[in-house]
Parts: C-alpha cells; structure tokens; sequence
C-alpha cells in the first residue's frame, strides 16, 4: 500500500498519458482522436506537478511574510505547467477549427473514409 | 486488430514509463533552482507569487513566445476557418428564455471584475494574466450563449489583442534601454512584498497578457461559434 501512496500521482499521470494514447492510435473518429490528444495533455501536466510536489509543502506564494520557505513546493514546474496549459489550449483550437473544415469538407470526420489523410 | 496492435505499443510505453520513474522519489525536494527562486524571489522581483516571478521575471522572454504561440494559433484557427476579413451571413436565430437573458446579463460584468482583479492581484495571489484572460472570455462566452443575438465588436478585439502585445514588448524594450542590460528588465521600483502596488513591472505585463489573452480567446470563441450557425 506504501507504493500506491508514494507514487499514485505517477501511476495516475502515467495512466491518462496511455488512455490519450490509446485514444489516439485506436479510434476513427476525428473528435474523439482531438479529446485524447487533450488527456494526454492534462496527463503530462500532472505528472510535471507531480514532480514538483514535496510532503506537506505550500503553494509557492508569500500570502503571510512568515511562511516557511522551506516547505514550499517547487515553483519551476508549476510556470512550465502554466506554458504548457497555454499551448494545449492554442493546440485544441487549432486542431477542432481543422475539425470543422474537413466536416466542411467531407460531410463526415470518419477517418477511415478520408484517404487524403493516408500516406 | 488495430486495437491489439495498440495495447501492445502501449504495454511498451508503460514499461519504459515504469523503469524511468521507479527511481524518482516522490515528494522530495529534487532541484536547486527552484529553491533559489523561493529564497531570493521576494528580494530581486518583489512578487509574492513565485510562480509570477518566475513567469515573468526570471524566463519573462519565454512568456513572450507563449503569447506568440496563442496569437499564431487564434490567427490561425481565423485563417482556417475563413472568418477572418470575410463578411458573415447573419441568420435570425432564436432567442434564449427570458431566465438565461437575465442571469447572462446579471452575471456579466462580475465576470468580467473577477477576470480583471485576477489579472491584476497575479503578483499577490494565485492568477495571473492567462488565468484571467481565461475568465474575460469566458463572460463573453456567457453572452453568446444567453444573449444570442449580440456579437462582439470584432475591430475593437482586434485592437486591445494587438495593443496588448505591443505593450508586452514596448514595456521589454522600455527594460532594454532605461533598467539594465537585458530585454524585460525591471525599470521600476519594487516596492513592498505583498502590496498591489508592488514587484516594479510585473502588474504592467500582467494587465498587457490578460488583456490580450482575453481577447484572443474571445476571438477564438467567435471563430468556432460562428461555424456552429
């Protein structure tokens, strides 16, 4: 039981990589392909915040002068999370506006149909 | 058979996942920059936050590509999708109920103050530009949805989003040529830790960032909802 509560946040970031993953590489549906592309996303955000936590430590923000700065948990994972929640939204969009011209496009998001995604 | 083929790879990810991570520990302090930034943070930046220190002070330049990153995308989404310069058809569209009109119209501009104190307290609290560009545009978000036939002005969006990238980078070159020797560096007083009116130029980029984060997001809204009509 130690493991499980030393490394559930691993385990579980680990888990949503391999759901997205698997999302991925084994649905047709161009949507659903876009939704596991964002779990795994949220996935690796959880695993860089993970990383970054320490046992028992406070958020990383003086809101009294006499927080102890030692238990603070460490602030440069949580700014590169921050980066990375941008670009995964900047990701998202561009991927569903795509989405929508090729629904434009074909009428379906079937992508066992659309053979100009093959090569 | 795809399927199979799949969770095979995936089995292989796991594993190699497994054997890279069994020998991090978790909880542990495992870097020293990131306890250098706690300690010195409060004395070089004046941000209570650390996290905003280190976004916008320490890797400020980074920041600045991030917001690139978001502009690219929104131009491009407006590039794909064809809104962008092109005249919209305007089909009469049926209005919400009276209960979504009012609750939209009530909780719009507390929205919108939220989105602003928490873009302007990212040096103090937990928030900061993005966040609070997030919030602005989901008020407008809120509009769309509860009053159907409003739309944004788009000439006035495209102008606070460039005027608050220009300001981003006129504050930087501001840096560059009256504080120091470097791009984004600080040219005002730090102040007291934990006041508003703290932590030199960082509330200023904060605002420029929420700003314009605000209107990139409502811009990519508009974008993906008009397709929907």
């Amino acid at each position: 039981m130690s493991f499980l509560h030393n490394y559930i946040y691993y385990i579980g970031a680990a888990g949503l990589v391999l759901i997205g993953l698997l999302i991925i590489l084994a649905k047709h549906h161009l949507i659903k392909v876009i939704i596991g592309l964002s779990i795994l996303d949220t996935g690796v955000n959880l695993f860089l915040i993970a990383v970054g936590y320490i046992k028992d430590g406070t958020a990383p923000i003086f809101s009294r002068p006499d927080l102890d700065p030692g238990r603070m948990v460490d602030p440069v994972p949580q700014a590169l999370v921050l980066t990375s929640i941008v670009i995964g939204v900047a990701i998202l969009a561009l991927a569903l506006g795509l989405a929508v011209k090729l629904h434009r496009e074909f009428g379906h998001l079937d992508l066992r149909k659309i053979k100009e995604l093959k090569w | 058979m795809r399927t199979t083929i799949s969770i095979l790879l995936l089995a292989v990810v796991a594993a190699g996942f497994f054997l890279c991570l069994a020998d991090v520990p978790f909880g542990e302090p495992k870097t020293q920059v990131g306890n250098y930034y706690i300690e010195e943070g409060r004395a070089q930046t004046g941000a209570a936050n650390i996290v905003t220190s280190v976004v916008l002070a320490y890797r400020g330049f980074d920041t600045l590509g991030e917001v690139t990153v978001l502009f690219v995308a929104a131009f491009g989404l407006g590039a794909v999708l064809g809104a962008a310069g092109g005249k919209r058809k305007h089909e009469p569209i049926e209005p919400a109920s009276i209960v979504l009109r009012t609750g939209c119209r009530f909780l719009f501009p507390m929205l919108i103050i939220f989105g602003v104190y928490v873009f302007l307290h990212g040096h103090l609290t937990p928030g900061g530009g993005f966040q609070g560009g997030a919030v602005i545009a989901s008020a407008f978000l809120l509009v769309y949805l509860g009053c159907r036939e409003r739309r944004i002005n788009l000439t006035r969006k495209t102008w606070t989003d460039s005027l608050g990238g220009l300001a981003f980078v006129v504050i930087g070159l501001i840096g560059l040529g009256v504080g120091g020797r470097y791009f984004l560096s600080n040219f005002l007083p730090n102040g007291v830790v934990n006041q508003l009116f703290s932590a030199g130029i960082l509330p200023l980029i904060y605002i420029a960032i929420g700003l314009k984060v605000g209107a990139e997001l409502t811009g990519v809204v508009d974008d993906l909802l008009e397709e929907t009509e």
